[in-house]
This record gives C-alpha cells, structure tokens and sequence, in this order.
C-alpha cells in the first residue's frame, strides 16, 4: 500500500503506457531515459533467462531484461512495433540503467489514483507481489508493475522466489 | 561539483599529515637524532592541531597539543627519541587519526594513552644527559653551544612566499618574537613593493633586515621561523661576537666542531654550516614537492576515464566510417583523431599509476607492530619502491599484502632462538619487492623463514576433507591446498594470522584484479608468494573473437598462441578434448557448447591457447577477427552471477562484445569435466 502512496504523489502520476503480448503496462514516465528502437543485443550466456542479454546505450552496457517471462507471457518475434525502454532503477542503492523489452509503445498519459485498485489476492495468474497496482483506464486495465520485487527475483514468474519477495514487504 | 565538503578536505588533509607523521616515527626509530625528522614531525603534529581546531575537530585538536607539547621536549633537545617515546606516539598516532576519521573513541583510552606518553617522555628525559628542565644550570656540555653567555650579533634577511597572509600567517609576531630574543633593529625591505596599480594588498611584498644581538644560537633565530619555513627565504649570517666569549664554548669558531662532534646524540647542538644546508634542502625538496602535484578527489578521475574511454569507442568508431569513405579530409581528421585519442588515453593511464611506495610505506608500521607483537626480530626491505600500478589495483592489494606479510611473520619466521639453532641470522627478513613485466607488475612477498610445513598441511587438507588420506598429489598440488577455502595453518589462532579469513581471501582479490598468484617455498629455505598483477584495470589489450554470432574479447596477456582445430583432430577430439602441442598435453574447451550457441559452426575452427595460474587451455573459436584495444565496463547486478565473464566492452561498430574471465572458465569446465584437465598438469 505505502508503495501505492509513494507513486501517486498528488492523486496523479504520469506514465508510459506499453504491450506486452496483448496487456497493457505502464511504468512511471520520470524513470524513462529513452525509448530506443531495436538496438544490437549481445546475449549473455549462462545468465537469467529474464535477463539474457546486454545492449549498448549511449556508450553504457546495460541488462536488457523481459517483463514477459516474469509475467508468463508468450514472447514474440521482434516486430517493427518493438522497442526497449531504458529505465533509471534504484538497485542496491545504485541506480542501474535497465532495457525493459516491449512489444509496442503506447503514450505517455496519467493515471489517477481513484482510478487504480491493489492487485485482488485471488483470480490473478501473476505473481501479487510483481504488481504494484492496476488502474482502469478508458475500457482497459492497465498493470502497474512493481519493478523493485520483479528484479530482486530476477524475474521468477513461479514462487519458490517468493519467499525472498515476501521478506521484502 | 566545485562546492566540496570542508570536512572532507580536512579528512584528505589530516589522512596526509597521520601519514607524514608515522613516516617520520618510523625512521626516527631507526635514526633517533635526526633532528631534521623530529622537526618535520614537530611541524605536522602542529599543522594537524591547527587544522583540527580549524575544522570543529576540538577532540582531536586537544589531544595532538598533548603530543605535539610533549614532541616539543624532544625537538629542544631535553628528551632523546627513545623507541619507547617513539612506540607510545605511535599509538597515540593511531588514537589520532580514530578522532579525525570521527569514530567513536572512548575518552578514557585517550587519556590512557597520554600517561602513558607522559610516563615514557619523563623516563626519557631522566636518561638525558642532563636533568630535564632547559632553564637547569646544570645543562650538559653540548647544551653550552646553544646556552652560553657569548653573545653574538647576527644579520637576519627574510622575506616570506607572496600568499603567505591568505594563509594566516602573520609578519608581526614573528617580528616580535625576534624581539624577545635580544636587542634588535629592525629594518622593512622596499624594493619588491610593485608599482601601485600592480599591487595585490592581499600579497606580502615586505621583507625584512633584521640585525640581532643575543645569547641565544642560530636554532633559537630559526624557531621564529619553523612554520613557514619551506616558503621563504631565509638568510642568518653572524656579523661579530660582542664580547668575545669563552672560545670552547662557542661552537661556530673553529676549533668547535670537535666539541659537537663528542655530543652527536644532542639535538640541540648541531654544526651550523650543515644546518643551513640541510633546512635549504629540506625546504628546496619541500616547494618542489608542493609545486609538481595538485590533489585531485579519486572520483573525478575515475570520470575522467570513463570519459577517455568513450572517446576511443568514438574514436574507433569514427575510424570504421572514415574508412569505408573515399573523402580524403574525412580520413585525415580521423586518423588525426585517432593519433589525439591514443595520446589522450596514455597520459589518463599515467595519471592514475602511482608508484607502489605508497603502498608498501604502511608496511613498515605493520613490521614494527608485529615485531613488537611477536617479540620476533624483523626486518622489512623493500625493493622496486618506485614501479607504478593503477590506483585502483594498488588499494585492492593492500588487504591481501597485510594478510601476506602477517602470515609472513608470524608462521614463516621463526623466533631468534629457533633461527640462531638453525644457523640463520637472528633477525628475519621479509622481502617486499615489485617490478614491472610486460604489461604485469609482479609483487612478491618473500620470508627466509621455516617455510611452509608440509606435514601440516597435509594433516590439515585430510581434517578439512579437501584430500583422501594418504592419497598421492605433487608437491605443488600440496602447496595449492593453502588456497582453498576454510584452510588455515596456524596450530592456534594469533592474535596475527589465523582468522579464518584465509589465503583463499587473498587469492579471490587477486583473482578479481585479474591477477594471479604463485606460492614457492623450498622446505627450510622460507616462501614466496609472487601476485601478478595487470598494469591497468580500466584498459586491456584483447583478442577478439567470434563463436556463433557473438564476439567476444580474450585478454591478450593470457593468449599465448593460436592454432587451427584440424577437421581429424576435432572428430577425434569429441572423446577427451585434449590436443597434444610440442609433445604436451593441453585440454581444450569448446565455447560453442560452453555457450549453447546454435548458430553452425564454421568449417575450420580455431584454438586459442590460454594460460592461466601455469596451466595452458585452449579455447576452441569459430574466427579470430584480430586485437581489440579493450575499455572494460562492468557488467550490471543481473549479470554478475555469471562468472564467465569479467565485463563486456564496445565495439567499434557499437556491438557489445563480452570480456572472457579466462581463469574462471578454466576452473568452471574443470569441476564439470575433471578428467580433461587432470591430464594436462
């Protein structure tokens, strides 16, 4: 809940909204540095499958990691309409820049919070504590990832992670 | 950026000053009447107060104006440098810099430290030659140079460094302190006023000519002075005794040096020609010091590196562009851009090399402690002082180097009996010496000690489970032993060594320089431990590489030849890996299978022989594509776990390539498949 809070500062916040195989997610617009087309991955062999590759970004080498696998969504073959967001993400007291795969971009828009709900405890196939909110926006559902719990388990859609997720909370 | 911490800069300042402090300690010990290293040691326990004090550090401040009042005595000439004066600053050195690093510190321990002191300052001024207080008529022979009623004239010129009053320093008193020290005329020197409109009012243009008659010597004229002396000018000349006093106790006539000479321990008597020298070198070495370096936080240059480095991936880039370009001013400014790079790159790299001296100067204290602590006789001697090493490397190295000399002293060297028994001089050695190697710096750490026992460690590998009782294994297998977690010699645990935290600490911080580490110790004839360390950590030159679709870079200093998989060799090979070369046995490991890659693989594949820790492996590639002048970037968190690789780098066409960890590789594929790799050593 107090994560809820901390996103929606004055009732509002902004946010780049985008598709991963058919759902709509968003993520706060003041942690994206860029949106970049299909840039040349290196993949990294042995390394988690959420995260199996690395791109140059503006001369920085940076995880490029796959909300889908943490979601169990089927991955696509990259498309015209596929892009990376870069992000700014606080890890271990450092800000890391990290590619987050999307299948295609929205807008940035705002979500307010009368709008938004915490994840139900039941009826969802995703892992609870992987969404830090769902909002309803104009006839779709929007899922507000929670990126801290999502890259602390490396993207484990399964429990078994979760044990370390609920020492978190 | 350019609004600094304050406390910060007193941190960086008195770091530097503890540091001169516990230098000039150490030699003293070695040289107790050096009154040029008591001087200097004076000088920083007084500057270390005065900034303490400046800074809000009163704790501190209070507590150096104890040691600096009681270093005072010495500097007179009352108290001897004894080593129990010199060991009892030292610690409360160490209490001094706990305060300044603002670490909870307990009062009491403080003033524990300060008896102390005082005790060891009273004892030592009991075996002065004469009783303590200056004012004692009974002031030994020497102490009449200096005391005596002769009364002489002197002609005093100074003039003080332009910036002196920014920096506090005031003229006056100083006048006045001349004064005191008998009649006095003083007289302002004009000449160096510049015209009114070239005039700084912040600058002192002034000099003086001061004419002195006093009883008191040359030293007392030059105390006026001792805070500003390495900026100034500075000439005493004596211009005539008044009454020409008692001839043997006036030094500076002729036939004095002899009496001096008698009394060399006294610090208050020296000859005056050799004084006047020393302080004008003292100073000269000083200025130049202050003049040829500039303090720059470690951070900014770690910025600025990053910086050269994305200008070379720019540069290379640049490079491929003008290249594939047919305009001639295009190719020109690149290759003049490239020729700029490089330079740029090589004088970053030198500006980050400092020379290994830093690091092996905190050494001597550690000696001393252990000496003291072990009540074994060492000495520490170094060798290559001046060898440099990337900053980074050298402060990584300096917990395995402690933990290498500890071990050194406390198991290697026996105690004096043992060593005189065993026809070896009573005082061990420790040899602590670096020299460059090609693009390594090899640091070794050397002992003529017991050397490592192997019964022990045999003993101690069965207990631990790390080796089948009784089972054979070569001497150096045996010796490799030490390396392996959770190993520890020592049949009890010192206070020194046997902490748990082991030589397997040691060899994984060398191992994460990209460094490696040998151990040779000929039974009876003490150990060497010799680190290999690369000369930067920000640059490597690489081979380049392709397996699959991916490339990836090889550091070129493991690399020692290349070779050509032969289509029979491979189809024979998929039984054992292992390729003979020269009438030896090398196991190869494929990358394509190491690395799931699907892509299929070229027809002729090739070997990349790699050395690692004295062991060859060859990496099977699909293509050499050539060298790769390589600016290391760090992997994120996510990747870290993946120990194959100890970073990536850019291309020149902005492709990532990754950086392999050759050492790691080797280890990794020989838990998997031990057998391969057994018939290799």
């Amino acid at each position: 809940m107090t994560q809820t809070a901390t996103l929606f500062e004055n009732g509002a916040v902004d946010v780049l909204t985008f598709d991963l195989d058919g759902e709509v997610f968003a993520i706060e617009a003041t942690l994206v540095q860029e949106v970049m087309d299909k840039a040349p991955e290196t993949s990294v062999p042995g390394a988690p499958a959420f995260v199996d590759a690395v791109i140059n970004f503006r001369g920085r080498i940076i995880p490029l990691a796959d909300l889908r696998l943490a979601f169990s969504l089927g991955a696509h073959d990259p498309s015209l309409d596929s892009r990376i967001i870069v992000i700014a993400h606080e890890m271990d007291g450092e800000t890391t820049l990290i590619g987050l795969r999307a299948d295609k971009v929205y807008e940035v828009t705002t979500l307010s919070e009368a709008a938004t709900e915490a994840p139900p405890r039941i009826g969802l196939r995703w892992r609870q504590d992987f969404i830090q909110c769902l909002a309803k926006h104009e006839d779709d559902i929007i899922v507000v990832p929670d990126l801290g719990a999502i890259f602390a388990s490396r993207g484990q859609p399964k429990a078994g992670a979760s044990i370390t997720s609920l020492s978190t909370h | 950026m350019s609004a600094v911490d304050p406390v910060e800069i007193f941190h960086a300042e008195a770091q530097e000053l503890l540091e001169q402090i516990e230098q000039g300690l150490l030699d003293l010990s070695h040289r107790p009447g050096d009154k040029e290293l008591v001087a200097a040691v004076f000088r920083a326990l007084h500057t270390l107060k005065g900034s303490g004090a400046m800074f809000g550090f009163d704790a501190l401040a209070n507590f150096t104006h104890h040691c600096e009042t009681a270093f005072d005595r010495v500097r007179k000439g009352e108290v001897p440098a004894t080593p129990d004066l010199v060991s009892a600053v030292l610690n409360a050195m160490d209490h001094m810099r706990a305060l300044a690093e603002q670490k909870p510190c307990d009062p009491a321990e403080g003033e524990a430290l300060l008896a102390e002191l005082e005790r060891v300052v009273a004892l030592a001024s009991g075996h002065a030659p004469a009783s303590a207080t200056p004012s004692s008529p009974a002031a030994a022979a020497p102490a009449a140079v200096d005391a005596g009623p002769a009364r002489k004239t002197w002609q005093v010129v100074f003039t003080l460094a332009q910036d002196v009053l920014v920096n506090g320093t005031r003229p006056l008193p100083m006048l006045d302190e001349l004064r005191e020290l008998g009649e006095c005329e003083i007289r302002a020197l004009t000449d160096a006023i510049p015209p009114l409109e070239a005039l700084n009012p912040a600058h002192c243009h002034l000099g003086w000519e001061v004419t002195l008659t006093t009883d008191q010597g040359r030293s007392a004229i030059e105390d006026v002075f001792i805070f500003v002396m390495d900026d100034m000018t500075l000439d005493i000349q004596e211009v005539g005794g008044e009454p020409p006093a008692d001839v043997l106790a006036d030094a500076p006539t002729p036939t004095a040096p002899a009496a001096v000479e008698l009394a060399p321990a006294t610090a208050g008597a020296a000859h005056p020609e050799a004084d006047v020298a020393t302080a004008a070198a003292n100073g000269d070495a000083k200025s130049a010091r202050a003049d040829a370096s500039v303090r720059v936080p470690a951070q900014r240059l770690d910025e600025l590196m990053d910086r050269v480095g994305e200008l070379v991936i720019a540069q290379s880039r640049l490079k491929q562009i003008a290249g594939a370009s047919q305009d001639m001013n295009l190719r020109s400014v690149a290759e003049e851009i490239e020729h700029l790079a490089s330079e740029l790159r090589d004088s970053m790299m030198s500006v980050r090399m400092v020379p290994v001296a830093q690091l092996f100067g905190r050494f001597r204290r550690l000696i001393h402690d252990l000496a003291r602590d072990t009540g074994k006789d060492i000495d520490l001697i170094t060798e290559g002082e001046t060898t440099e090493l990337d900053k980074t490397v050298i402060e990584r190295l300096a917990d395995p180097l402690v933990h290498l000399i500890r071990n050194s002293a406390d198991h290697g060297l026996e105690t004096p009996a043992e060593r005189l028994a065993a026809g070896k001089p009573a005082k061990g050695r420790i040899i602590l010496a670096a020299r460059q190697a090609g693009a390594e710096v090899v640091i070794t750490v050397k002992d003529d000690g017991r050397g490592v026992n192997r019964d022990r460690v045999r003993a101690k590998a069965e207990e631990n489970g790390l080796l089948a009782p009784g089972a054979v294994i070569s001497d150096s297998d045996l010796l490799q032993m030490i390396f392996q977690p959770g190993f520890s010699t020592a049949a009890k645990v010192t206070n020194l060594s046997g902490r748990g935290v082991g030589m397997d600490v040691v060899k994984r911080t060398i191992e994460g320089l990209r460094g490696a580490l040998e151990l040779s110790s000929p039974a009876g004839e003490g150990s060497q431990v010799a680190l290999r360390i690369p000369l930067t950590l920000a640059i490597i030159d690489g081979l380049l590489v392709r397996v699959g679709t991916t490339r990836y870079v090889i550091p070129l200093s493991a690399v020692e030849e290349c070779l050509e998989l032969t289509p029979e060799q491979d189809v024979r090979s998929t039984g054992r890996s292992v390729l003979t070369i020269r009438d030896q046995l090398v196991p190869f490991l494929r990358l394509r299978s190491m690395f799931n890659t699907k892509a299929p693989p070229d027809v002729y594949q090739k070997i990349v022989v790699v050395s690692t820790g004295g062991e060859r492996v060859g990496l099977v590639v699909d293509q050499i594509l050539g060298d790769h002048q390589t600016v290391i970037k760090p992997l994120s968190a996510f990747h870290a776990e993946v120990g194959a690789f100890s970073g990536a780098t850019i291309l020149g066409d902005g492709g990532v390539a990754l950086i392999l960890d050759v050492g790691h590789l080797t280890t990794e594929a020989a838990q998997n498949d031990p057998a391969p790799l057994r018939a290799a050593s």
